[in-house]
């Protein structure tokens, strides 16, 4: 059997369903780290940690912040199930960098009662995101 | 035979009743419609965790996970989380839900059970706080502005009591959406996860590459499987809510039009009488004289 020349992407989280369109490339922030899946991938589940996730169409790259969740990967399909997900254009810039500051601070005046795991996810989150919004403006 | 000024005063007060009840039933039709589109929204990311989760427990023993493990029979408490509305002016939304949760708390009593509550909404809360029952959580006022971490949040809770040991099974009773005008009352089990059908497992199997091992993606996966139901029964009794409150206001729109019309005519027939009886006087009176 020939081999899919495109894969069918999408990307869902709870609330809505974020991209559901062909590509000819995906890379996903995996747990133990990043994973390029172009079509006819073998099958594969994993899971996935904060990060980017960028697909191509063409010669065009768009750009994701996700936050935690599950890819299952199939020759012709990736579906992508996330906590959070957000295309670069929709990021709150102001807020990720008032969330980012409050995450900063809370570590630097780290007490006893601090949830620290929490704080370097909050961190991270806020990271990413501003991450993914700068590139979406950088390519304009 | 009551004054004019009376019937008048009294038709004044159905019709700003009416407009009241007019007015909450546009809103509610609104709001339905947006609690419409989060229900459908929520849907694919509930049929896609189903069929992952299906591929994935035909490779993992059937007691792998501590969330999968049958509880002994008839031992243990049931923790029954109970999702009524924050308001009322809805029909019997909240009374069928706790209507249906007193019938399955004495059932699990009288077969030897305790029966511990989660109450979510305003209307669920009132009535079982004032009737002696174990309590373990509550939450009013989610429902305006309703996000997958209440969901999150409820089912953790739910997840830690069933781990501990502390209740041996949890049932959610919520109504489910069906259309505009019937709401379907909904018992369901959410712990122990349900074995999944064999019909929906059946399917062709795939084989795949596991990073990390299916085991841990397991136990991360399981827990999300439990918040995204929490989540549906949320939204979906949120809908109902509103369908049933559109429904109940077009009702009582429907029923002071009528009463309206018959206080009309009933004043009119009041107002002719007395003109009538006005008549009857002036004549008597010019046929005295």
């Amino acid at each position: 059997m020939a081999l899919p020349t495109r894969l069918l992407l999408e990307v869902v989280t709870p609330d809505r369903a974020v991209v559901r369109e062909e590509v000819d490339e995906v890379q996903l922030p995996g747990a133990e780290g990043y994973l390029g899946v172009l079509p006819g991938h073998a099958p594969l589940l994993a899971t996935l940690t904060v990060g980017e996730l960028w697909y191509r169409i063409g010669q065009q790259r768009q750009y994701l912040a996700i936050a935690g969740g599950f890819v299952e990967v199939l020759p012709e399909r990736v579906t992508v199930l996330a906590q959070t997900a957000e295309r670069a254009q929709e990021i709150d810039v102001a807020r990720a960098e008032a969330a980012r500051t409050r995450a900063e601070e809370r570590l630097r005046q780290a007490s006893s009662d601090t949830d620290f795991a929490r704080a370097r996810t909050a961190l991270a989150k806020a990271s990413m995101r501003l991450q993914v919004a700068t590139r979406a403006r950088s390519r304009v | 035979m009551p004054s004019l000024i009376d019937l008048r005063r009294r038709i004044r007060a159905v019709k700003s009743t009416q407009q009241i009840t007019k007015a909450m039933k546009m809103i509610a039709a609104s709001r339905l419609k947006r609690a419409q589109d989060r229900v459908v929204a929520a849907r694919p990311f509930a049929q896609r965790m189903l069929r992952v989760l299906n591929s994935l427990v035909r490779r993992v023993e059937g007691d792998a996970h501590p969330l999968l493990r049958a509880p002994e029979a008839g031992s243990g408490r049931t923790l029954l989380i109970v999702i009524t509305a924050d308001r009322g002016l809805c029909g019997s939304f909240n009374a069928n839900v706790i209507k249906a949760a007193g019938q399955f708390a004495a059932r699990e009593t009288s077969e030897g059970r305790a029966i511990a509550l989660g109450l979510i909404g305003r209307k669920g809360r009132d009535f079982f706080r004032r009737r002696g029952f174990d309590v373990r959580y509550e939450q009013v006022g989610i429902f305006q502005r309703l996000s997958f971490a209440h969901a999150a949040e409820i089912a953790n809770g739910a997840i830690d009591a069933f781990t501990s040991g502390e209740v041996s099974s949890v049932y959610l009773v919520y109504n489910e959406f069906k259309s505009v005008m019937s709401q379907k009352l909904v018992v369901e089990r959410l712990l122990p996860i349900a074995r999944l059908d064999e019909e929906s497992s059946r399917g062709p199997t795939t084989d795949y590459l596991y990073e990390p091992s299916p085991g841990e993606i397991f136990t991360e996966l399981l827990p999300r499987h439990v918040q995204a139901q929490v989540y549906r029964a949320l939204l979906e009794s949120n809908a109902a809510f509103y369908a049933a409150q559109m429904t109940a206001m077009d009702a009582a729109s429907r029923n002071s039009a009528e009463m309206i019309e018959n206080l009309t005519l009933y004043m009119n027939k009041v107002r002719q009488a007395a003109i009538t009886r006005e008549i009857i006087e002036v004549v008597s009176g010019a046929a005295a004289t």
